[in-house]
């Protein structure tokens, strides 16, 4: 058999080697394979995850806590003090044998295990040995895999909120409770000061502003556990704080992307860096959070705050320039960037064209505006429903949080919350982002061809009564995003990467 | 400087309890500047002890401490015929390894201690320690099997 074992002692100095050599030695004697890693005072170098994986059982002999002990999260476990190894490795060999021998014989055990493992502490799912492109995409899993509850949580509470509105208020009852805020200077719609328990209304706004609260955290959370993969916990700092600020440059997930990489890779540069004995203890509290936090938000602010400014500038003036009368054309070119980074700057573009033109005093009810707005808002619900739809068809494309995230995406979709997708985006944003375009422009295009029409600037299948031609629109949106999830399905198809194996 | 020299061995070590065979190994370190507080050194040591007594199975004692008093990571060698009580299960120790660590300081250099530690687990090694008739033998083992190694 394999195993893999950790010890360590209070002083770090002997008793954890001592323990490591009986274990190995005995393990050996037995006709098994081990490695230990000593987690001692002479540092201590981890044990590969593949090496781990592999094991049949775990020893921990330690009288310290296991560093990092959810990397063996899972497996048959013998968990003793450090003196049991050094008088009685054979021993604890023999158990470790039957603990695994246990482990096989009752599956029921060792599923409840690995289901329970997760929940042991922070988990990456970060292979230090793998190549650099997987170990990208394991970085991005991580930061996903936090990001998704936020998502579905926001996403349904905002939601739930637009279906409550619409009961409340009427067919405008989405876009008024936007007006509605925790705190907001007229008292009544300040729901800190005018909540009331009878009011459907205040429930409504209630949920809408909870939920917009959750979705306050999609980035920071995304960047920052994207660099506690890379780095581990010096990079959560730089990296929840990078993600806010590109939050409020408007940089959408891709940003976030940018700051949770940098912040990671800063963060692990400055903890690695050999300093004087005085300063080590003051180095994960305050020097390298403050250090690490400075550079990436100072670098982002300051190198990519004008290219994001000029980049939505010469957008808008893009779109301006093809006017309200711009057609199908205006519609492909709407609804692709809609779906190019879900959020983002390239989507508040579209967005802000389409929103700042139905607010034009005295519009038909099918003047060209309002088709805009309908162009660009079937568009925004094409990615997260194309993604509900390829993680329906065919989930084994898919890890178990895109899939779960997938069944949110069917009702942030049909709400017209583009965020719904950005977690699948995030994980592997060539190949989604490729056909989130491509399915979107093909809606936009189809509802400019149709004649859809929306006075509605948001709220998805909640605000049907404000939406003209709504079984166009409804056939514009379908087949954008049909061809979305065919296209996901077959880019995802065609990669059969080890990061969706280990996830 | 190398881990051990002839004067950190001591092969006729007769003492009741080993708080005082700790002494007097310790002192040994004194001379050559190896140690520069023995008091605190002794008390590092004997906190040490009283997290859990270092005696193992084997007639092995191995006090040990990371201490400020310490300059260089050192080992002193003790071998006691009639054994001292250091709270092992199985008996005395008649083996007394006393293992000096420096605070903080590089993780590299203590890597010769974890090497150390390993070859206490090695019988061979003991039973060569046990059967050393001099000092230099105990400290030319010692090189062979954990400096040089």
């Amino acid at each position: 058999m394999k195993f893999v074992g950790v010890t360590s002692c209070p002083t770090g100095i002997a008793h954890t080697y001592m323990a490591a050599e009986a274990l190995e030695q005995a393990a050996k004697d037995a006709g098994h394979e081990m490695i230990v890693e000593t987690q001692g005072s002479a540092g201590s170098d981890p044990i590969p995850q593949s090496v781990i994986d592999a094991a049949d059982a775990v020893v921990f002999a330690h009288d310290l806590p296991v560093k990092d002990a959810h990397r063996f999260a899972g497996k048959p476990t013998v968990d003793v003090g450090v003196k049991r190894a050094i008088s009685d490795g054979p021993g604890l060999i023999a158990q470790a044998v039957a603990a695994a021998a246990d482990f096989k014989a009752n599956p029921a055990k060792a599923a409840a295990a690995a289901a329970a493992a997760p929940s042991g502490g922070l988990v990456t799912k970060v292979d230090s040995s793998a190549g650099l492109g997987t170990q990208i995409r394991q970085w991005l899993m991580t930061g996903v895999s936090y990001m998704i509850p936020f998502v579905a949580a926001g996403g349904i509470l905002i939601a739930l909120g637009f279906m409550l509105a619409q009961v409340a208020l009427g067919e405008n009852g989405a876009i008024d409770i936007t007006k509605y805020d925790i705190v907001a200077k007229d008292a009544a719609f300040s729901i800190m000061d005018s909540f009331n328990p009878f009011s459907l209304t205040m429930w409504a706004a209630l949920l809408f502003r909870v939920g917009v609260a959750a979705f306050g955290f999609l980035v920071p959370v995304l960047s920052g556990f994207i660099a506690y993969a890379i780095a581990d916990r010096p990079g959560l700092v730089p990296g929840f704080v990078g993600g806010a600020l590109a939050g409020t440059m408007g940089a959408g997930f891709l940003g976030g992307l940018v700051t949770g990489i940098l912040s990671g890779l800063v963060a692990r540069w400055i903890s690695r860096w050999k300093v004087a004995k005085g300063v080590r203890g003051i180095m994960p509290v305050v020097v390298t959070p403050l250090l690490s936090t400075l550079i990436v938000g100072g670098l982002f602010v300051i190198v990519l705050g004008r290219p994001i400014k000029a980049l939505m500038e010469s957008l808008t003036n893009g779109l301006n320039s093809l006017g309200v009368g711009g057609g199908l054309v205006l519609g492909l070119v709407l609804g692709a960037m809609m779906g190019f980074d879900l959020g983002g700057p390239v989507n508040k573009v579209a967005y802000t064209f389409a929103t700042t033109g139905i607010t034009t005093a005295g519009l038909a009810t099918n003047a060209p505006q309002f088709k805009i707005m309908a162009a660009v808002m079937a568009a925004g619900m094409v990615a997260p429903l194309g993604l509900a739809l390829a993680t329906t068809l065919r989930p084994k494309l898919f890890t178990e949080p895109e899939r779960e995230n997938g069944r949110a995406a069917w009702l942030l979709g049909a709400s017209f919350i583009s965020e719904g997708a950005i977690p699948f985006a995030a994980a592997d944003p060539v190949r989604i982002i490729a056909s989130s375009v491509v399915g979107s422009a093909v809606t936009g295009a189809l509802c400019m061809a149709f004649g859809a029409t929306s006075r509605a600037p948001h709220g998805g299948i909640w605000v049907l009564p404000l939406i003209g031609n709504f079984l166009l629109f409804v056939l514009a949106l379908l087949v954008g995003v049909a061809i979305m999830a065919g296209l996901t399905v077959a880019l995802k198809s065609r990669d059969h990467s080890p990061a969706r194996a280990n996830a | 400087m190398s881990l051990i020299s002839e004067s950190q061995v001591i092969l006729d070590l007769s003492y009741p309890d080993r708080h005082e065979a700790t002494r007097a190994l310790a002192a040994t370190l004194v001379a050559d500047g190896r140690c520069t507080d023995l008091d605190l050194f002794l008390s590092d040591v004997r906190k040490r002890e009283e997290q859990m007594a270092t005696g193992l199975p084997g007639g092995i004692g191995i006090p040990h401490a990371r201490s400020a008093g310490i300059t260089t990571p050192s080992l002193v060698f003790g071998r006691s015929r009639d054994g001292i009580d250091w709270g092992a299960e199985d008996g005395p120790a008649t083996l007394i390894f006393l293992i000096a660590a420096p605070d903080g300081g590089g993780e590299a250099h203590l890597a010769i201690l974890a090497k150390l530690a390993r070859k206490l687990m090695r019988k061979e090694f003991r039973q060569s320690l046990t059967d050393a008739v001099t000092e230099a033998e105990v400290v030319e083992i010692v090189e062979r099997e954990v400096v040089n190694a």
